[in-house]
């Protein structure tokens, strides 16, 4: 029974962590994603001849601010299914 | 594959997440990860052999065609970054784009279909997707750690890179070497860290949400009203998460290539 309460607060404290790792990373990807697409649309309204090189840059460091998040993601579903914090417990 | 399949929900992601491994502790090899990344790499080097000998100089075929335009695409955008001879860089940064891509395009294939397969031959475990692995993505970013070292000793020459090492951001009073040393040592080693573990959390979360889709479809043949929505739900959400996967896909292996690049570049740049 003592053990059934532990691996109970085990996994509300993982729960809890993956809200915030999730949620922390989204904010902050999305910040960056939405800073970054208003300049982008500023740059391309002042000089659209240089929306195809500015494009491909974009997505460049659309992806790189999108990883940061993504590794948050992976990282947290791992601990929603195969939580090696409460494989400890047998 | 056991016959049964797996009780919940939990089991059969944790089967899903599970290698094809060889060996104990050190010393165990993920076989399907090998497997997958070293058939992936002859595909690549004979997709585009079989383009470069049916190369003509008068009217090109489709596949001709489009790998000159990937070729050239590449080609400029090394050119770009990188202001030295590129004889070696570009065709490596074509090597890595090509073959990263196809490694992650593995992402697509049905989430079931090649632990099926290698069900036939009597595996009990198939992760198709190399990329999803830690050791794929680090070991081809140890490789581009190489290759920077490379370009830094080229550019320098051992002394100049060695005085660079100690003497770069602050200058070079003796006081700062040892600051200058460590400051250099963790950017060095930031650039593998963070190139691996970009393109393994891409690929491996990815993963993860086709086999949380397909668990939409688990109850299928329990003809409920909502074992039916999550069938269509899965089909709906799967090709949704699938259409936006190749952007995904496409952008992991171009900023892979593009960083090696940008890296290699400024290891070239003397300060």
């Amino acid at each position: 029974m003592e053990n059934l309460a532990l691996i109970a607060q085990v996994q509300s404290y993982t729960a809890i962590a993956l809200g915030l790792i999730i949620g922390l990373g989204a904010i902050g990807a999305c910040i960056g994603i939405g800073i970054m697409g208003s300049k982008f649309l500023e740059a391309a309204a002042r000089q659209p001849e240089l929306i195809p090189t500015l494009q491909g840059r974009m997505f460049l460091l659309a992806g790189l601010i999108d990883a940061a998040f993504l590794i948050g993601v992976a990282l947290a579903m791992f601990f929603a299914f195969a939580n090696p914090l409460l494989a400890r417990f047998g | 594959m056991a016959a049964a399949g797996p009780a919940n929900s939990t089991e059969y992601i944790t089967h899903h997440l599970t290698h094809l491994t060889v060996g104990k502790g050190f010393w165990s090899w993920h076989v399907d990860t090998l497997f997958m990344s070293v058939l992936l790499g002859i595909a690549t080097l004979a997709l585009l052999y079989s383009a470069s000998r049916k190369a003509t100089a008068g009217v090109p075929g489709k596949w001709q065609a489009f790998v000159e335009m990937l070729v050239e695409f590449i080609d400029t955008t090394v050119k770009e970054v990188f202001h030295l001879d590129r004889s070696f860089l570009a065709p490596l940064a074509l090597t890595i784009f090509v073959w990263v891509f196809l490694m992650n395009a593995m992402d697509l294939l049905p989430l079931d279909l090649p632990g099926k397969i290698a069900g036939l031959f009597g595996l009990t475990h198939w992760r198709a997707v190399p990329t999803a692995d830690v050791n794929t993505t680090f070991a081809m970013s140890l490789t581009a750690l190489v290759v920077i070292l490379f370009y830094s000793f080229k550019a320098k020459g051992a002394g100049g890179y060695v005085h660079e090492l100690f003497t770069a951001p602050f200058g070079a009073n003796p006081l700062l070497w040892i600051p200058n040393f460590l400051l250099n040592i963790v950017e060095l080693l930031s650039k593998p860290v963070s190139l691996a573990m970009r393109l393994f959390g891409n690929m491996y979360a990815g993963e993860l949400v086709f086999m949380l889709i397909a668990l939409l479809g688990a109850g299928l043949f329990r003809w409920t009203v909502g074992s039916t929505v999550g069938f269509f739900g899965q089909i709906a959400m799967g090709a949704a998460w699938a259409i936006f996967h190749i952007l995904i896909i496409t952008l992991q292996a171009f900023i892979f290539m593009v960083l090696t690049v940008v890296y290699s570049a400024m290891a070239t740049e003397h300060h």
